[in-house]
């Protein structure tokens, strides 16, 4: 064995050990992650492992789960089928995927814009009052309206929906840089900095964007969270993905007239639904808790 | 005192206006022509010429807004293209279910998620504690449409404890109006429970640790009295604070738990009027919500002076 | 200033109205058990100031905190020995009970009157509590005794200040608040944590004179907790000296000053300014630094620090043994200079 080999092999148990300690200290991390990590594997292997999710098979209608044989590939009815036969597991699978999609999508789009936007209102005065005010006005929409009203009038697809939901989030992340930039700007370093001539732009870069990014990935999960439920919600009332895709909040909206025969149609999507959620929520509490003890004794 | 309330009733005009423009853009920033957007894909081109004529869509866009303002502030949100009746008769007919709804779960979901998180800090870090926070995570989790079936599945069809879906009015007996607004109310509730108890968490363990609420016990206060005269009045700023930010929360809650629960409210116009564009509708009622939401959060501020007599205005 | 009146100074004779016997409070953190306090024993006669002095972190605070049973569950707990007040064991007693005791006959003042005063409730509600508490008083009758109880400490327009906030008081009429609230209900016992520590130096002076005036004025026993041994020369008749959680010499206040025994005492002597060199200096200034309470300590805990410390001090820990008639110290070698 070379030197690096057993070096490796003496490191493995104490990188163990300190996995096995960080998870002790930080349990919420290491659940949100490994429950996320799992719901987002089966997302992606979906239509790898899955029957199609739109097929339907009218002898097959509304039958009620069935354990058995679970992994036989043909099977079709492991979480039942719908009132059309279709298999809702490949459904519940599939939805997945755009429900992940949406969440992640929002999160990186609004925490980029909200960060440009919020970095300009901190850091000059002129721009500050105009925004705030704008993002006062846009936050007493409620964003569940503000997004029905856009995905009402243009039908659009997916993208569309991305931006609906991402558009009421931005003013959150707004403040939040804009409160960092504010602390930040009341720092010595940073009247050092003005003093001995520095362009805002670097000050900017070098000593308030690094301030920011631990509060960020902490809001970006929880609007992440909040996204997904958001994309759920309009898909159930009808304003959101088309209804041939196959998404939780469709699939629950379709089912709205059979679940008192058939609740399993409701109980899947759901479940998924509240897994998801709830592994990125503890996440982001997890992360908050980690990354600033300041926010978390606030929150 | 007044002349804050005052000051900061003129201050909420600005954000209105600003909701105001964006509800209004938001027909004409979409892509097309609107009035055959809202016309619909199956509609005759008399139909959009018409609707165009209805809602003035002819007129330049600074008049258009103009006009739909002056209309605003004399109370006139306009005409449904659907019923040909004003939004504000529409939404006003459906008001009660709407504000009974909101006004059972708000009240019901403070007491329960004050006492629950007055309960999780005085008890932190026990097994106690951390089932209330675990609850709470999972109310943040479970949308309100999911729990809403759940409860229907179990309470109304299973147990037959409650009727399944509906609405009973006020003026028909108060245990017939309750028994229906249980389950919405508990599926709406449910989330705003959860943020609720965790900023009251949070800030009554700040609290617990002042040097004031030693001096409470040594002067013999007993347990109840300590949590809720000495700690929760100074932990209250932050709690009110949250229970109007998360009255947005309801807002978007109230549009779906309606739908589930079949309630005749303002939140079933909305989803209604979604599926018929009519706009007018859409329009109106995010206006209206946007203000109850204004409004509500004026009166928190305004009732900080209430628990913590150091705010002065 | 002698605050002292020469016939209080008899009064240890009598049955003591607080007995400590071998208290024991622990802190237990992630880090390990902290032994705040380890085997502290003493006695307050009825009507004595007893002082307690120690630099911080010593476990004076503790203790006066184990004696009312303060401390929060989470952080400490009593782990050993006796605490009786007028004869009854306070450290088995039920919770309820205690809170009987609590702020009626034994009250408490606090180090910071700008916190320990709650913000949101009225000062005249907040020494009407105790009153209402403790005496079954109606909530008109309470305010009235909060009213004169601010006129006793001598805050001016006292009717129209109960209806008042803290924050509308300054520091030094905070304490005075502190003191009226702790004394409404006449206690037997005062425990007095650093209650001038930080106030002025000039609103110092009053705030005791007020404190002693009082209790003579009630009777009550006092126990005066400050690293200042200038307070308690002033006020105090018997002093404790405390270090790690020990209680490491003992004695009347005229003879400790006289001729202290623990070359620690000594240390804290030093460190007193004399009139005319400036200002008061915090007693930190005896070289080294307190041990670590997490680990166990062998042989005498100052030991570390002490001028003429020899190898019996390190390897065996000096017992509180009597050195002279009502002179206790924890010293091998008490009494001897360097």
């Amino acid at each position: 064995m070379s030197e690096a080999a057993i070096a490796a092999e003496e490191a493995r148990p104490g990188r163990l050990k300190a996995f096995g300690t960080f998870a002790r200290r930080n349990p919420t991390i290491v659940i949100g992650a490994v429950l996320l990590a799992f719901m987002v594997t089966l997302a992606l292997l979906a239509p790898l492992i899955t029957n199609p999710p739109m097929q339907a098979s009218p002898a097959d209608r509304l039958k009620p789960p069935d354990f058995s044989n679970f992994f036989d590939p043909e099977k079709r009815d492991r979480f039942g089928t719908d009132n059309l036969g279709r298999d809702i597991f490949a459904r519940t699978l599939h939805g997945a995927r755009v429900s992940l999609m949406v969440g992640l999508s929002v999160a990186i789009l609004a925490t980029v814009i909200g960060l440009a936007i919020g970095l300009v209102a901190g850091y000059y005065r002129r721009v500050d009052a105009v925004v705030m005010r704008l993002m006062d006005g846009l936050m007493s929409i409620p964003s569940i309206l503000l997004a029905i009203a856009l995905v009402a009038l243009t039908r659009g697809g997916l993208l569309l929906l991305i931006i609906a939901i991402t558009i009421p989030e931005v003013p959150r992340v707004v403040r939040l840089v804009r409160a960092v930039v504010l602390a930040v700007r009341e720092r010595p370093f940073v009247d050092a900095a003005i003093s001995v001539g520095s362009r805002s732009r670097k000050i900017i870069i070098r000593h308030v964007l690094p301030m920011t990014v631990a509060p960020l990935i902490v809001q970006a999960t929880y609007i992440c969270a909040s996204a997904i439920l958001i994309e759920a919600g309009l898909s159930f009332l009808g304003a959101g993905v088309p209804p041939e895709i196959a998404t939780w909040g469709n699939m629950i909206a379709q089912s709205r007239l059979f679940f008192a025969r058939a609740p399993w149609l409701i109980f899947f999507p759901g479940a998924a639904l509240a897994l998801v959620v709830l592994a990125v929520n503890l996440l982001g509490d997890g992360l908050r808790d980690r990354l600033d003890p300041r926010l978390a004794r606030r929150m | 005192m007044g002349a804050y309330i005052a000051r900061r009733l003129i201050a909420t005009i600005p954000v209105m206006l600003v909701v105001a423009v964006c509800v209004f853009l938001l027909l004409h920033l979409t892509p097309g022509d609107p009035a055959a957007v809202l016309a619909g894909d199956n509609a005759t081109s008399d139909q959009v010429a018409q609707i165009r004529a209805q809602l003035g869509l002819d007129e330049p866009l600074w008049r258009q807004f103009g006009m739909w303002l002056w209309r605003l502030m004399q109370g006139d949100l306009g005409e449904s293209l659907f019923w040909g009746k004003p939004v504000l008769d529409l939404v006003l007919e459906r008001a009660e279910p709407t504000i009974s709804l909101a006004l059972t779960t708000i009240t019901f979901a403070v007491i329960i998620a004050v006492s629950l998180g007055v309960l999780a800090a005085w008890q932190a870090g026990t097994l106690v504690d951390r089932l209330i926070m675990g609850f709470a995570v999972l109310g943040f989790s479970v949308p309100v449409f999911v729990v809403g079936y759940v409860l229907i599945f179990v309470f109304a069809i299973n147990l037959r404890w409650v009727p399944v879906q509906g609405y009973t009015p006020l003026a028909e007996g108060v245990g017939p109006w309750l028994e229906r607004l249980v389950l919405p109310s508990i599926a709406l509730g449910l989330a705003y429970v959860a943020l609720i108890a965790r900023i009251t968490r949070a800030s009554m363990l700040e609290v617990l640790a002042e040097d004031y609420v030693r001096t409470a016990q040594a002067k013999g206060v007993a347990t109840r009295p300590m949590l809720t005269r000495h700690a929760l009045k100074n932990a209250a700023v932050p709690i009110v604070t949250v229970v109007g930010i998360g009255v947005a929360l309801l807002i978007g809650g109230v549009v779906i738990t309606e739908t589930v629960f079949n309630i005749p409210g303002v939140g079933r116009l909305v989803v209604d009027a979604i599926q018929r564009r009519d706009y007018p509708i859409i329009q109106g009622c995010i206006l209206i919500f946007s203000a109850v939401y204004v409004l509500v959060n004026l009166l928190v501020d305004i009732s900080y002076t209430f628990f913590d007599p150091r705010i002065r205005y | 200033m002698n605050l002292v009146e020469p016939e209080m100074q008899v009064a240890t004779a009598v049955k003591p109205i607080l007995e400590v016997e071998d208290l024991r409070t622990h802190f237990f953190t992630r880090d390990g058990v902290t032994r705040a306090v380890d085997g502290v024993s003493f006695t307050v006669a009825p009507g004595e100031t007893l002082g307690i002095v120690g630099e911080s972190g010593c476990g004076k605070s503790v203790t006066a905190l184990s004696i009312l049973r303060l401390l929060p569950a989470r952080l400490g707990r009593i782990v050993g020995g006796s605490v009786r007040f007028e004869g009854q064991e306070l450290l088995s007693l039920p919770e309820g009970r205690m809170r009987d005791i609590r702020g009626n006959r034994v009250a408490m003042i606090f180090q910071e009157p700008m916190t320990s005063l709650n913000p949101v409730l009225t000062i005249g509600d907040q020494i009407a509590e105790a009153v209402m508490i403790h005496q079954g008083a109606s909530r008109s009758d309470a305010l009235r005794r909060a009213a004169e109880m601010l006129r006793l400490v001598r805050i001016p327009d006292a009717e129209k200040r109960v209806g008042d906030y803290p924050h509308q008081f300054s520091g030094g009429m905070r304490q005075r608040v502190m003191i009226a609230m702790a004394l409404s209900c006449s206690p037997r016992l005062l425990i007095a944590d650093e209650p001038t520590t930080a106030l002025d130096v000039t609103v110092q002076a009053q705030i005791l004179k007020l404190m002693l005036e009082l209790k003579q004025a009630t009777g009550s026993a006092v126990m005066l907790i400050t690293h200042d041994l200038g307070v308690i020369a002033e006020t105090c008749q018997r002093v404790i000296v405390m270090y790690a959680g020990r209680v490491v010499e003992q004695a009347e206040v005229l003879e400790l000053f006289d001729a202290p025994l623990h070359p620690y005492t000594r240390g804290l002597m030093a460190s007193i300014p004399r009139i005319g060199l400036g200002r008061r200096k915090r007693l930190a200034e005896i070289p080294g630094i307190v041990p670590d309470l997490r680990k166990p300590i062998v042989g005498c805990a100052f030991a570390p620090r002490c001028p003429i410390a020899s190898a019996r001090c390190r390897a065996e820990p000096p017992p509180l043994a009597e050195h002279r008639p009502g002179h206790l110290a924890a010293c091998w070698h008490a009494g001897e200079m360097p």
